[in-house]
């Protein structure tokens, strides 16, 4: 086996080394009758080309992949630079270690710092942890540490947030002794609206909202911020497409205190879903009560500036049952590659593509909103994704439109809630052209006549 | 004598915004080729950031390289050599399964496209979740957890699950004791507490393994929901109990989870599901050699037994076979599944950490049935003969044969003054990283040895000599090891400062560097 | 070898007493700092909150380990020494002293009786070791 550097001479010259007799007897200590008798019932090795050949074969079944897409809701096609791939492959980056070891981590821990800089500078925040799982674990980590901050158990999440994030918190709240309850959205605006929040009163540790929200709108921030605050509430802004904060102000200078992100926007690949990264920044005040690593500034006897995971008495190695979360693993090389394409594009970069994307998904609502029989249902400003209302079934246009016109136009909001049958959404990136853009109108229509 | 490594030239390198200069750009853009509106009409002026994303870097694309490079040679790394670190299996990141992870029918496939046309896709899950269940012997599995922890949350939530359905609430309510040994890892009580259990710890014998009584005793209280083990255990050793410490718990009522950090040590050879556990996590971060990323992406399924599937995270991948047109052949389809009114719900968006599902698949394929087991047994043979070369310098604290890992402590050096911390730090000036230290709890100045697989024999030589020129000098000159390491372009941090007034980020105008011999 | 004056009274988890009037004062022992390492931070409670004898109050962390600290007393925290926030190092360098955590109106005065002599608590601590 190509992967193991000893030679099966080696192994049987270590073997005479330490006195034991076959590589059998390295497994004395486990009971026979739990010893397997036979070989495992999986293939049997495939050669480098024999492998390639059968997972390229199986690529090609995902005819979704090389398709004109306009599939956002929580997963976005951004064109990724060329040097993202090119230095996060690079061995001393994906073959390194959690940094436990300072001394020979720098890399790794300098490039954490500077994400964690990255993070607060988008978010308007204080500070900002070196990463979650994704997006939605980092929404539910919120929640728990809302309830750790304030006391109070619960909490109100507005229903324009992402279904599949919703899910999520409840599966990690279902034990805590928190009471996650929903607040509806304007059925005209698309927005949660800051008067309609009448189950706000002192016993809720956190209002949580998402902006854009799942149906692409601009929450007013400020104005759900400043209703927490009333009762001593905390706001959790939740923020799926990244590359809105190259345009929109930023939760923390809308009064936030706990804003959460899935960074997956920022030069990372969809691949079906994962590995994405999840953002997290608070207010210095709360900086003992953020889950996951953080990374900090240290000197060494010589005097010479270094970094170093720092404040580990919050986590599970030291804490264990009482930690801020249990996580350990999180999403180091993903959160580099973040780095490193917030780095190359910098801010005028981040901005040109956020206003790309914002000008090509108004482009295109404008478009469809002419069509006849369609109709765009939510008034409230959007960035790049928009709720599309069609005249009949949305899931067979779509399916008609990917089948017979070769492009993906929306995700149907049936996937999520039956009682939409007619609604899609729809996001555009600055990695749709407008030839693109007008063959979905084209597409929409020629399809719906 | 130090063989592995020399001092050489190493780069100095400031943050990226001390390297920003404004008007500095490294992206490209193609022009906006639709109709522009006047960006206040399409968003309100309220809305529209205002601070110009002041303080984010202004860089080139030299910049970037240069930067990104130069930091990178700061790091050790697998490629660069062995990590003995116990407990974390750093195996060697093949490049084909990066290859693979790149198809781009993979890479720019998104979640939420349609199941026909993301057939592909799901079969590598399908194919991984067939071949995971064979090697565990556990037939219920998730890919959804994104690392290990996550996976034990799921394992945890699934055992309360059961006993909730089982016994009902109120009798269940009575059942909210997690029983954890004394050497398990910090995520296990963690992972516990998330589900509502209260933590109660388990004594090891003096062989280091699970003690029996004391796990009787503890079942006897009626309150015991479920054990959290790892087998073989943090110490390297394979309870030789396990099945009949899975009878008791399971008598007693309660369920058995596994962490399976130390699956290195049983793959092809022994298979929990056969031992009598319910439910274990995978970290495909080890065993499966998707590679650490300087701390991820990992990726933890979880597995369990048929009563526990039900429980399972949704959405499940499921298949169906249709005939095929010749009536011969069948047609594979593959299917979301999220019809099952007793799951603990979703633990993450989207369906896991896809991209690590395909790494760890072409790991499995590429060893093939006879490699994996091939695997286990050098990764227990590389373990055994460290094992056997250091005892005469290093005190072993258990008797019993080591799988893949092995545990010293310093006792013998701590007599002169040199412990644990120190014999890691100076093991950097060996050219090695140091091996996990201070885990498992029970054992005082832990130093845990896991070499993997992935090591040839003059490496592990050259290991065990430095180990032994290290116990000698800790003898004669332990002064070289309470300053080491001395080699790297940084000392020992002073961490107290930094975690007593931290400083978490780059702000503007920070001040300098203290020193003159800035990186 | 840690200190143990002699005027105070000790508990077996670490902490000192010295009564003030009604008032106990309160802080851990050399011992415990010199276990600790380099404390980083001290988690206080609030002036006005009551405790039991032997009840958590708080912690104190050094970089790789948080401990919590129990009252050996019971009554209603009178003050807290705030310095701490800004200080923690105080515990390590003057335990007894500036390091003090909590001052305690003592709820039940004949409790500190059944705490340990300076004595007792040096055999405490050799038996620990």
């Amino acid at each position: 086996m190509r992967y193991i550097p000893n030679s099966p001479d080696e192994r049987a010259e270590m073997l005479r080394q330490i006195g034991v007799s076959s590589m059998e007897n390295l497994f004395d200590s486990i009971p026979a009758d739990l010893r397997l008798q036979r070989s495992l019932n999986v293939p049997t090795a495939l050669s480098e080309l024999e492998l390639l050949k059968k997972f390229e074969t199986t690529a090609t079944r995902n005819p979704a992949a090389g398709r004109i897409s306009f599939l956002g809701a929580g997963a976005y096609s951004h064109y990724i630079p060329t040097v993202v791939d090119s230095l996060i492959s690079r061995s001393e980056f994906f073959t390194a270690y959690t940094p436990y070891q300072p001394e020979i981590s720098q890399g790794t821990l300098q490039a954490i710092f500077e994400f964690q800089t990255l993070v607060c500078q988008l978010t308007g925040m204080d500070i900002a942890n070196a990463s979650m799982y994704d997006g939605s674990t980092a929404m539910a980590e919120a929640v728990l540490m809302a309830e750790r901050v304030t006391r109070r158990s619960k909490v109100i999440a507005s229903s324009a947030i992402h279904p599949e994030y919703f899910e999520v918190a409840h599966t990690y709240v279902q034990h805590a002794g928190i009471e996650l309850a929903h607040s509806d959205y304007s059925p005209e605006t698309g927005t949660t609206l800051a008067d309609a929040l009448t189950d706000l009163d002192d016993k809720t540790a956190a209002l949580v909202v998402q902006s854009p929200n799942f149906f692409g709108c601009i929450e007013d921030v400020q104005a759900l911020a400043d209703k927490a605050h009333e009762v001593g509430a905390l706001l959790i802004v939740v923020v799926t497409e990244a590359m809105s904060f190259g345009l929109l102000k930023s939760p923390g200078a809308c009064g936030a205190d706990i804003v959460v992100a899935e960074g997956q926007s920022f030069g990372v690949p969809l691949s079906f879903g994962g590995p994405y990264v999840g953002l997290f920044a608070t207010r210095e005040k709360y900086a003992r009560q953020i889950p996951g690593r953080l990374v900090g500034e240290a000197y060494d006897g010589k005097g010479r500036r270094g970094f170093v995971l720092t404040l580990a008495t919050r986590e599970q190695h030291i804490r264990r049952e009482k930690a801020t979360s249990n996580i350990c693993t999180n999403e180091g090389l993903i959160a580099l590659a973040a780095t490193i394409y917030l780095e190359t594009m910098g801010p005028r970069g981040i901005e040109a593509v956020a206003k790309h994307c914002a000008q090509k998904a108004h482009y295109a609502a404008r478009k469809i909103g002419a069509i006849e029989g369609f109709s765009l249902p939510f008034s409230a400003p959007f960035f790049n994704e928009f709720v599309v209302r069609a005249p009949g079934d949305a899931n067979s246009l779509l399916k008609k439109l990917a089948n017979e016109k070769g492009i993906d136009g929306g995700i149907a909001l049936s996937r999520y809630d039956a009682n939409r049958p007619n609604e899609f959404l729809v996001c555009a990136t600055e990695t749709n052209t407008r030839e693109q853009i007008d063959a979905l109108v084209d597409g929409i229509e020629s399809l719906s006549h | 004598m130090i063989t592995k490594v020399t001092t050489h030239l190493s780069p100095n390198e400031r943050l990226i915004f001390d390297r920003s200069q404004p008007g500095r750009m490294g992206f490209s853009l193609p022009p906006l080729d639709v109709d522009e509106a006047p960006l206040d009409e399409i968003i309100p002026r309220d809305f529209q950031r205002d601070d110009g994303l002041a303080g984010m870097p202004e860089v080139t694309e030299v910049d970037v390289i240069r930067h990104f490079t130069r930091i990178s040679t700061w790091n050790y790394s697998i490629d660069q050599g062995m990590y003995p670190l116990g407990s974390c299996t750093m195996k060697y990141n093949s490049r084909l399964n990066e290859k693979v992870a790149r198809i781009g029918g993979f890479a720019n496939l998104h979640p939420l496209a349609s199941e026909d046309e993301a057939q592909g896709a799901l079969e590598v899950i399908y194919e991984l979740q067939q071949n995971l269940a064979e090697i565990t012997g556990l037939p219920g599995i998730s890919l959804q957890p994104a690392a290990g922890a996550h996976g034990e949350m799921t394992g945890i939530m699934i055992i309360r699950a059961r006993i909730d359905a089982r016994d009902g609430k109120e009798k269940s309510a009575q059942r909210r004791t997690m029983l954890i040994p004394d050497s398990a890892h910090g995520t296990n009580p963690a992972s516990a507490n998330l589900s509502g259990f209260t933590v109660k710890t388990i004594r090891s014998t003096s062989e280091g393994l699970t003690d029996l009584d004391h796990l009787r005793e503890l079942c006897a209280h009626g309150d015991v929901a479920g054990l959290m083990l790892t087998n073989p255990n943090t110490l390297g050793l394979f309870e030789k109990n396990i099945r009949k410490i899975c009878d008791i718990v399971h008598e007693a009522g309660g369920l058995v989870y596994m962490d399976g950090a130390n699956m290195n040590a049983l793959v092809g050879v022994a298979r929990p599901g056969d031992m009598g556990v319910d439910v274990i996590h995978l970290n495909l971060h080890k065993t499966f050699s998707t590679p650490h990323g300087g701390g991820g992406p990992g990726s933890g399924p979880c597995c369990c037994t048929k009563e526990l599937e039900p429980f399972l995270p949704v959405p499940r991948i499921v298949r169906s076979d249709s005939a095929a047109a010749d009536s011969k052949s069948q047609i594979p389809n593959y299917r979301l599944d999220f019809n099952y009114a007793q799951s603990i719900g979703r633990v993450k968006a989207f369906y896991g950490n896809y991209g690590m599902m395909l790494r760890a698949l072409a790991y499995i394929l590429t060893h093939g049935r006879d490699g994996l087991r091939e695997a286990t047994e050098a990764a227990v043979l590389n373990a055994r003969y460290i094992a056997d070369a250091l005892v005469s310098d290093y005190d072993k604290p258990f008797d019993g044969s080591p799988m893949h890992e092995v545990v010293f402590t310093d006792k013998r050096q701590a007599r002169k003054g040199a412990h644990t911390l120190d014999i890691a730090k100076r093991l950097i000036d060996y050219g090695f990283h140091p091996m996990t230290i201070y885990f498992p709890l029970i054992v005082s100045g832990a130093m845990l040895i896991e070499p993997t697989e992935s090591v040839g024999r003059q490496e592990l030589d050259q290991f065990i000599e430095a180990m032994r020129a290290i116990a000698q000098e800790a003898l004669e000159n332990p002064e070289l090891l309470l300053n080491a390491p001395h080699s790297t372009r940084i000392g020992r941090l002073d961490e107290a400062t930094a975690a007593r007034k931290p400083v978490l980020r780059w702000k503007p105008q920070t001040t300098e560097s203290h020193s003159t011999a800035c990186p | 070898m840690a200190n143990v004056p002699d005027n105070l009274h000790y508990s077996k988890d670490h902490e000192w007493v010295r009564v003030e009037n009604n008032v106990a004062v309160i802080g851990i022992t050399d011992h415990a700092q010199e276990q600790l390492g380099d404390v980083v931070y001290v988690e206080l409670p609030k002036p006005g909150e009551s405790f039991s004898a032997h009840e958590s109050f708080g912690s104190v962390e050094s970089v790789k380990a948080v401990s919590e600290i129990f009252t050996p007393v019971s009554g209603e925290i009178a003050e807290v020494n705030q310095s701490l926030t800004d200080e923690p190092e105080k515990v390590n360098k003057d335990p007894y002293g500036d390091g003090w955590m909590i001052k305690v109106k003592m709820s039940a005065a004949g409790e500190v009786d059944s705490l340990l002599t300076a004595a007792e608590y040096e055999d405490f601590t050799k038996a620990e070791e």
